[in-house]
């Protein structure tokens, strides 16, 4: 539905985006996730048509966005990431006019209105001017906007930044709804927003892509090794000496000293050694106490970390 | 057509939710009043002194209502409107590009040309408003005197064309910058630049005063106020008018080509 190829970015002699290749199907989520100034909104902004590419092509549903920019225009539903909107009108004023220019037809519009603003959570403020409206009602203004023609394709930068908990929860199931039928890209910096909505994610970072996977499989991939968290009632260098003697494990480490004696240890083990079951008998024979053993997962925002900061998979 | 209506709506609407069109139209008539009333007042001092005065019925054999008062009263407002159709133009493209709201504007499925059509009718139309609410000095002369109504209807066209050559210069310039007083200063000063070409014709070559004059707007404008419904003149406008609203298209053309 969506195809990007080599697609870059100058800013006059600044980088915008650099070579970014990737294509979305029909009805798929995808998260679009980098650091602040990673090239994300300029991705967004070229697609929408909203201004040219340096050099690349990207098409949407087949059209290419600068030869066919109207059809183009046609199928997309956008919701810019300062959600600029018109203030000085109604809310369903203002929804209305924007019905219209995307050919909402004239019969249908008041009911297509009512409709967004049922799912947007928008009826509380319907006689309200935009000018009015707090940071996270504007933002459900534009998000109303985008789907008010019921758009094949939605691009949304950062839609459920500005919201309430119970708001970001609605919007995320709303836009997930929205999956299978329609084609969704959003960007975001909250990770989890993504595993939780998006069936792929792509990492950008300084223009360049660097990872696009499903949620799962970056995790995976990514997970070098296992590491554990162990606190232990023994004295500190045999300690240390005994468990890097293993042969499973590849890093021990102090990780907070108890001021009892009792330290707790950081374990890393090599990649897909099932290495947990082999500190028990240690400390067993070395009749020390074992007061807790857990392990800690890599959590997405560990992955972009590292993604970010090495830029490559290993 | 639907998306030129639209946004000629959105546009007048949007003039009458703030306080723009109602302080620039309440100025405008509250100068034009004052300065109507100056001219006229004048008109009727003369006329009851060359009543009883016969050496001055010598010197004015013929009391004109229309070219001592209509002309002038023309004149006046073709003036008033270099100072305050800058201020209604810019905003138009300005206000969206200071705010963001062109990034959405642009990316509807929406030409170009609808948009600046629209923003243009929608400007046109508060201009019309605030002409036709100079009616009534015309029917105060009306009152006291008889006025050829051929020079006033033509007179009315004359400032309409002329508004309309202000403001699609005004909303280009307004396309150009992001910033409303940069708009109205440049829009400001091309204005006054062609309001005032023709004066400096006499001291150019005869080729050269001449086209500057047909470059000028007042002449044309007298020529209406003369009662002279003459195509040159209305021709003058049009192309005027059109020629600004192709530079307008350009100038949000090369936003999607330069970004
Ligand atoms: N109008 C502009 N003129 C010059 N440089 C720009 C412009 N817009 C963006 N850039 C530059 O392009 C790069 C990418 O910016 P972009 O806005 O796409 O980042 P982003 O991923 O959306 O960041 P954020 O998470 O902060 O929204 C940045 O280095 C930025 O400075
Ligand atoms: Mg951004």
């Amino acid at each position: 539905m969506i195809e990007v190829e080599n697609l870059t970015k100058k800013y006059g002699n600044a980088r915008g985006i650099n070579d970014v290749t990737f294509t979305v199907e029909k009805g798929e989520i995808l998260g679009f996730l980098g650091p602040n100034g990673a090239g994300k909104t300029t991705t967004m902004r070229i697609i929408t048509c909203f201004m040219p590419a340096t050099s690349g092509k990207a098409r949407v549903a087949g059209f290419d966005v600068f030869e066919d920019s109207l059809e183009v225009r046609k199928r997309i539903g956008y919701l810019p990431e300062s959600v600029p909107l018109y203030t000085d009108m109604q809310v369903p004023v203002y929804l209305e006019f924007v019905g219209g220019l995307k050919g909402v037809d004239r019969r249908d519009i008041k009911r297509r209105v009512a409709q967004v603003m049922d799912d947007c959570g928008l009826n509380a403020v319907a006689k309200k001017y935009i000018a009015e409206l707090s940071k996270g009602y504007r933002q459900r203004v534009g998000l109303a906007q985008a789907l008010i023609n019921d758009p094949e394709v939605l691009i949304l930068d950062e839609p459920t930044i500005g919201l309430d908990p119970k708001q970001i929860i609605e919007i995320r199931s709303l836009i997930k709804g929205l999956g299978g039928k329609r084609t969704v890209i959003l960007s975001t910096h909250i990770l989890p927003e993504v595993s939780m909505t998006c069936q792929r994610v792509i990492i950008i970072n300084e223009g360049r892509l660097v990872a696009v996977d499903t949620p799962q499989n970056l995790t995976a991939q990514l997970q070098k090794s296992q590491q554990f968290i162990v606190r232990i009632d023994g004295p500190e260098q045999e300690v240390l000496s005994e468990i890097g003697k293993i042969n499973t494990v590849s890093r021990v480490a102090v990780k907070e000293s108890g001021a009892d004696g009792i330290n707790s240890y950081l374990v890393e083990f090599k990649k897909d050694s099932d290495g947990g079951k082999d500190i028990a008998p240690v400390i067993v024979r070395k009749n020390w106490a074992l007061y807790e053993m857990r392990p800690i997962g890599m959590s997405l925002e560990d992955i972009f970390i590292k993604l970010v900061t090495e830029e490559k998979i290993h | 057509m639907k998306n030129f209506y639209l946004i000629f709506q959105k546009e007048l609407r949007s003039y009458f939710n703030s306080p723009i069109a109602f302080v620039v139209i309440t100025i405008f008539l509250i100068i034009s009043g004052y300065f109507f009333y100056t001219i006229f007042a004048t008109f009727s001092t003369i006329s009851f002194q060359v009543m009883t005065n016969p050496i001055m019925a010598q010197q004015y054999n013929q009391l004109n209502i229309t070219e001592m008062v209509v002309r002038p009263f023309f004149a006046n407002i073709s003036l008033f409107m270099l100072i305050m159709l800058p201020m209604l133009t810019m905003r138009i493209f300005s206000e969206e590009k200071k705010s963001g709201t062109i990034e959405l504007l642009l990316t509807y499925p929406v030409k170009d040309s609808e948009v600046i059509l629209g923003k243009f009718a929608g400007c046109m139309g508060i201009f019309t408003i605030m002409i036709l609410l100079t009616l009534p000095c015309i029917f105060l002369i009306e009152l006291f005197g008889e006025p050829e109504m051929g020079v006033v209807l033509s007179g009315y066209v004359g400032l309409f064309l002329m508004g309309a050559a202000f403001i699609s210069l005004g909303i280009f310039a307004s396309s150009v910058t992001e910033n409303q007083i940069v708009a109205a200063v440049v829009s400001f000063g091309f204005l006054l630049i062609f309001f005032m070409m023709g004066y400096s014709a006499g001291f150019a070559s005869e080729t050269i005063g001449g086209i500057l004059k047909y470059l000028s707007f007042t002449p044309h404008l007298y020529n209406f106020a003369k009662g002279v419904l003459d195509t040159e003149d209305i021709m003058y406008y049009l192309l005027f008018t059109l020629f600004c609203i192709f530079l307008n298209m350009r100038s949000l053309e090369s936003k999607r080509w330069r970004g």
